[in-house]
């Protein structure tokens, strides 16, 4: 099988198999050739490219780690990752929509739904038929989601739902809504909220610099009557959302390392070929500084992120252990992305180089599924026995 | 329908290719390979023509290396049903006569309606192996088809000619050869690859016989020399064209 022509300095694709770099290709070719053509006007415009959701759909990017009988592909973890890869080299906010569609929203209802919630919804979501949200986030709880006021009442066979979710991705394009809510006793429970139900808005959140090809919304709930049999069954508490974010960051771990190789490769290609004082910038001690950290580090990452993935296959992957990754993984792409730019001088700021949209991007990433600074403190919990977080 | 695609296993369009030891063959190493994209239109064309259908098979043919098995399962994930790959060693690989012989002794047996084919190999630059397989098979070949239609145990091909298009027909069963703009070959999706593992690849030894001619000697292409800037602004034209005429002789 041909391996994809990437940065590869320590033959990190060796070990993958056919299957796995032919996943790889698949993702990487069409993203190259369907969806870059499409990136600059959308992140201008601040839209999503719709019209490729159904291409993504038949191709089985949407929840491709899930079985076959709900229309996905049943793919292991690592090619699974490897088309986050290839997403996020593209863009962001393009593995974003895959993120929450399969990590978010179908791994919950495939993990905690009802036999008729996934026959209803799995097979739809995995075609972009319908498009899914995770509602978790509130304006006052980001960083500690279990302080969440989003309240749900029992009313007969109906749970009627108060409250708000705030940058909630995709939430203005969502079909389906997974909204994380206390009920009477103080539980964390998942509600599924379709579109159309009174008391149910998402407004769309403007202004963005970052994660521009990417919808982010609010989830305004007043009064919203949602039946019962809309609640996902088999999970209680805050251990809910939580096991959705560890896919989900999954996920990011390698995206991040995609986003990183994609301007690394562009950092290679414009000192190679930009002549000043009468040589490429190449050539300079300083550009070869920037050049060697940026594969370092990318290489670094690589390798990190396979050994979570061949973990995450065995079934012995922990949490903390994703959150070390996302830790090591964003801080680098976000770090490479900015020097890329340094290298690319004045050219770095406009949007025909990928690597100031990629940074200002990588923001966001650093601090969605868990900033930064938490996933430190997630680490530091796990080697000290001490919890740090309040 | 029943098709039949050849296709082969060459090296990828973006390696860097190597000279080999011996000076007459190319040095593996480092080298990636991928389905010959000629072939690639092939293959999307049976799966289009059998999902107009609604059955039919598709089987795809190669002589090749054992490696070849990862360019057939590319052709298997885009959704061909079987293979057959006839194995040889890379070095015999180069005479189109020997292979068009191996390929033609088992498409024979295979009983296609339609046997398609990439109008080359990117490799080679033959442009050998389609007609001389409709040659050995002894059926027409309509060549560098660029639309194909199928009806009526009929083929009808339209072709770029110098300044205009051809069409052309022939009963079935015949071979045709894809061109570039047949067709947009699919991307293999994911359940297409997860499906391509479990179909199945016939291993046979490829009878090759010794080819006709013997490959001397492979060079690289000279070293463009550098250009030359010969003025600047009007003034330089008349000096431009004196040694476009006088010195390259192209005017
Ligand atoms: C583009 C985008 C898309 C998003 N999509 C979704 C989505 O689909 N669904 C969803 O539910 N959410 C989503 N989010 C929300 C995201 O998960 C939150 O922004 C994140 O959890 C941080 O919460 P916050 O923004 O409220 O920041 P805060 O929690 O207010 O944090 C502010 C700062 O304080 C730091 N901090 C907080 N607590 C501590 C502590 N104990 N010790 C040290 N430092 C601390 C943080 O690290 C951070 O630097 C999205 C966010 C963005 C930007
Ligand atoms: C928004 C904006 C407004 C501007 N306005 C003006 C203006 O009004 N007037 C004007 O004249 N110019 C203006 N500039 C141009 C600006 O001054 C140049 O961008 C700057 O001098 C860098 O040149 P460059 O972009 O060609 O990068 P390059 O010189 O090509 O540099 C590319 C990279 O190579 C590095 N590099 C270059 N040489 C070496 C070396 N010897 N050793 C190590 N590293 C090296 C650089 O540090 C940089 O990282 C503007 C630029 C921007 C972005």
């Amino acid at each position: 099988m041909a391996q994809l022509q990437t940065t590869d300095f320590m033959d990190w694709s060796g070990s993958f198999d056919d299957q796995e770099i032919m996943i790889q290709n698949t993702a990487h070719d069409w993203v190259q050739e369907r969806f870059m053509p499409t990136i600059r006007s959308h992140y201008q415009a601040g839209t999503f490219p719709m019209e490729l959701v159904p291409e993504m759909g038949e191709l089985g990017f949407f929840g491709a780690n899930l079985p076959e009988t709900y229309g996905c592909a049943d793919i292991n973890n690592v090619a699974y990752g490897l088309i986050m890869h290839e997403l996020e080299r593209g863009d962001s906010g393009l593995r974003s929509f895959a993120s929450v569609q399969g990590a978010l929203v179908m791994w919950p209802i495939w993990q905690y739904g009802s036999d008729e919630q996934k026959q209803k919804w799995l097979p739809k979501l995995a075609s972009g038929e319908l498009i899914g949200c995770f509602g978790l986030t509130e304006p006052g709880h980001g960083s500690d989601p279990g302080g969440m006021v989003t309240r749900a009442r029992k009313d007969g066979d109906n749970y009627v739902l108060n409250g708000a979710k705030m940058w909630i991705t995709n939430s203005p394009l969502a079909h389906l809504a997974l909204v994380w809510a206390k009920d009477e006793q103080d539980v964390v429970r998942g509600f599924l909220v379709e579109r159309g139900t009174p008391g149910f808005e998402t407004p769309e959140i403007r202004g963005k610099l970052s994660l521009r090809a990417s919808v982010t919304g609010e989830i305004v709930l007043q009064d919203c009557r949602v039946p019962a049999k809309n609640v996902l069954p088999n999970i209680q508490g805050l251990r809910g959302p939580l096991s959705c974010l560890t896919q989900a960051r999954y996920g990011i771990n390698w995206g991040a390392v995609g986003a990183a190789t994609d301007c690394y490769e562009e950092a290679l290609d414009y000192a190679k070929s930009r002549i000043q004082f009468d040589q490429p910038i190449a050539g300079f001690q300083l550009t070869q500084q920037k050049l060697a950290e940026m594969v370092n580090e990318i290489t670094k990452a690589q390798f990190l992120t396979l050994q979570l993935g061949r973990l995450k296959d065995r079934g012995e992957m922990h949490h903390w252990q994703v959150s070390l990754t996302k830790m090591n993984n964003v801080r680098m792409a976000l770090e490479i992305a900015r020097s890329t730019r340094t290298i690319l001088g004045a050219s770095g700021i406009v949007d025909e180089y990928a690597s100031m949209r990629h940074a200002n991007n990588l923001e966001s990433v650093l601090t969605y599924e868990g900033t930064h600074e938490i996933h430190t403190l997630v680490v530091g919990n796990q080697i000290t026995g001490i919890e740090a977080f309040r | 329908m029943k098709i039949v695609v050849c296709v082969k296993h060459v090296p990828d369009t973006e390696t860097k290719v190597a000279i080999g030891d011996d000076g007459k063959s190319l040095n593996p190493a480092g080298v990636k390979y991928i389905l010959n994209p000629y072939d690639e239109f092939a293959v999307e064309e049976a799966l289009k023509l059998n999902e107009a259908d609604g059955d039919g098979e598709v089987i795809v043919v190669s002589v090749g290396p054992e490696a070849a098995q990862s360019s057939i399962r590319t052709a298997l994930a885009m959704g061909a049903d079987r293979a057959v790959l006839l194995t040889a060693e890379e070095s015999a690989l180069m005479d189109g006569v020997s292979i068009a012989q191996v390929l033609a002794e088992e498409v024979k047996t295979l009983e296609a309606d339609v046997i398609l084919t990439g109008k080359m190999a990117i490799d080679d630059y033959g442009y050998q192996v389609g007609s001389m397989l409709g040659e050995l098979l002894n059926l027409p070949v309509l060549s560098t088809a660029r639309e194909l239609t199928i009806s009526d145990g009929k083929a009808t091909i339209v072709r770029d000619i110098e300044g205009g298009k051809e069409t052309m027909e022939a009963p079935l069963p015949c071979v045709i050869t894809a061109e570039k703009g047949l067709n947009e070959p699919r991307y293999p999706s994911l359940k297409g690859i997860m499906q391509a593992k479990k179909k199945p690849i016939e291993m046979k030894e490829a009878a090759l016989t010794d080819g006709g001619f013997e490959i001397l000697e492979m060079t690289y292409p000279p070293e463009k020399p550098a250009g030359r800037i010969v003025g600047e602004g009007p003034e330089a034209a008349a000096e431009l064209v004196r040694l476009l005429r006088d010195e390259a002789k192209v005017i």
